[in-house]
């Protein structure tokens, strides 16, 4: 293996500016992936992710066939599966069946646009490993605007989001409009997840929207730190991917998912040490007590 | 005074099939009425209903002398204890959070006067102890003290209680039924119990409405849970044996009161 590819700063300040839209891009999405993954987390949605995002990529291929908007595609695909799953997956279980039946559909649809498509594949592995670099100005500000939409829907559902997620019934009961609030919280999913295919690749959406969710449970569970600290642990991974990425030759989006699986790591090893204490604790209170 | 429940010949069904028709029911304000019946016999529906949540086939339902609507806040819903995963990001205060404020869009900033309001939520309920441990770290009791304090949020005219003590031991299921019964002995509010199990509220309740078959009963604890009385609500032989100061009501068509039926349905 030849390191110099992995890394090499030379002329780094330079690629930078080249790049500094795609950073812009990426750091709103980690921190917007970052906010979303907290309720996927607690409504328990991973799996829906996934699948929403086999849909998008097949949008994003379909778009790029036709020679339309790839984000639009990409969208248009992202808000058709959210829906699906949004209007016929009210119960979990209903909900995994179809994500289940759509992903294989989606994929499978996404494969076809792509081999019908006869331009360069750079563009085609791009949609399922992600992309952020080639995408161009127009579209990174399309990227952006979603991002900051998402963040602000997100924002004024807070509370009443939290409390359907934790426990739909009483919400209910106490006047929150819980189908309506489930349906356009899948929307924002579909939202987010189209530009994350862009950024990282259909293939790798989870790292940006489960994995630092997923982190930040693991060390705290208080309401606010929570969602600061999976926002800091996605701008940190999209951000830094990007900054690494640059400085050699390999795609973006190993960096990210690396990055922010090595801080779940991280987080779970201050979980465990910190469980361990615990109950060392609560051992010599027993043996006091006995 | 006006009830702060009234049911008025309410009738629902499903495909042809009438849970309940004809139901008459008015609860006075501070009053605590448990509501027994088996399996089927439309409790929960029962419950959804005065929530607004179920439309009725005929008849109406008020709470304080108005129509209930949905998302109600001069009622509080108790549901049952069920385990808040670990690992949810609130803690237990925050429960109680989302009983004040909970529906509200907008920022979420919680505000002084909501805090404060929080404070004393949960004081109530004597979960000072604990309530700022993480929620899915506290044990199935003390979550369900937080949940009573959630419904208490708002000064509710009727608490709506649907199966609060299942699940629970005995210590709790004391300390949540003693919670409920100060709160309408203190404030008012009137309590309506929905339980397969009377016997831990037995002591507490005015009166019981009994639902078998599509037909009701509505009485004290003495007049409704006889045996001659069950028998012709269920149209067929049923036996109350009381010992000890407990009831248990043994051969009933629909296998209400039993532990086990309820259990594999939730």
């Amino acid at each position: 293996m030849d390191w110099p590819t992995l890394f090499d700063f030379t002329d780094y300040a330079e690629l930078l500016t080249l790049v500094r839209s795609s950073i812009v891009a990426a750091a709103i999405l980690g921190i917007v992936g970052g906010l979303v993954g907290v309720f996927v987390m607690q409504r328990d949605m991973a799996f829906a992710v996934h699948g929403i995002s086999e849909l998008s990529f097949a949008g994003a291929a379909g778009a790029l066939l036709i020679g339309a908007n790839v984000v639009a595609g990409s969208l248009v695909g992202s808000l058709i599966a959210a829906a699906i799953i949004g209007l016929l997956g009210a119960k979990a279980r209903d909900r995994n069946s179809i994500i289940g039946v759509l992903m294989p559909f989606g994929l499978g649809l996404g494969i076809l646009f792509l081999a019908l498509y006869p331009g360069r594949s750079g563009n085609k592995f791009g949609l399922l490993t992600g992309q952020i670099i080639s995408v161009d100005f127009e579209q990174l500000g399309l990227l952006i605007g979603i991002s900051v939409v998402v963040l602000l829907v997100l924002v004024v559902l807070w509370r009443p989001l939290t409390f359907d997620s934790l426990d739909p019934e009483v919400a209910a009961a106490r006047g929150v409009p819980t189908r309506t609030l489930s349906f356009v919280f899948m929307l924002v999913l579909g939202l987010t997840v189209a530009v994350s295919v862009q950024v990282i690749g259909a293939l790798l959406v989870l790292a940006l929207l489960v994995t630092p969710a997923a982190a930040a449970l693991r060390v705290s569970s208080s309401p606010v730190l929570v969602p600061v600290l999976s926002m800091v642990f996605g701008l940190v991974s999209a951000v830094g991917g990007i900054l690494l990425a640059i400085g050699g030759s390999l795609p973006i989006s190993p960096y990210i998912t690396t990055i922010s699986f090595a801080i779940y790591l991280v987080c779970r090893l201050i979980d465990a040490r910190r469980g361990a204490r615990t109950r060392r604790r609560d051992r010599s209170r027993n043996r006091l007590a006995a | 005074m006006t009830p702060a429940l009234t049911i008025e010949g309410a009738a629902l069904g499903f495909g042809g099939h009438a849970l309940w028709r004809d139901l008459e029911l008015r609860v006075a304000p501070g009053e605590f009425v448990a509501v027994l019946g088996g399996n089927g016999s439309g409790k929960t529906t029962l419950l959804r209903a005065i929530l607004g949540q179920q439309r009725l086939d005929a008849g109406r339902i008020e709470v304080d002398g108005r129509p209930v609507h949905g998302g109600d806040r001069r009622i509080g819903y108790i549901p049952q204890q069920k385990l808040v995963p670990p690992g949810t990001p609130l803690r237990g205060r925050d429960l109680v959070t989302l009983g004040v404020d909970g529906h509200r869009f907008g920022l979420p900033i919680v505000t002084t006067a909501v805090r404060r309001q929080v404070d004393e939520l949960v004081a109530s309920v004597g979960a000072s102890g604990y309530a700022n441990r993480p929620l899915g770290a506290l044990s199935g009791g003390e979550q369900q003290r937080l949940r009573v304090a959630q419904a208490l949020a708002g000064d509710p005219v009727l608490l709506l209680c649907d199966e609060p003590l299942a699940s629970l031991d005995l210590q709790h299921q004391r300390g949540i039924a003693d919670l409920i019964d100060a709160r309408r002995r203190n404030h008012d509010t009137a309590v309506l119990f929905v339980t397969h199990d009377i016997n831990p509220v037995l002591g507490l309740v005015d009166r019981i409405l009994y639902l078998a078959d599509g037909r009701f009963r509505v009485g004290t604890p003495d007049e409704v849970l006889r045996t001659e009385v069950l028998s012709e609500l269920y149209h067929s032989p049923v036996e109350v044996l009381r010992s000890g100061g407990r009831v248990f009501v043994a051969g009933a068509p629909d296998a209400g009161g039993s532990h086990h039926h309820l259990e594999s349905e939730s």
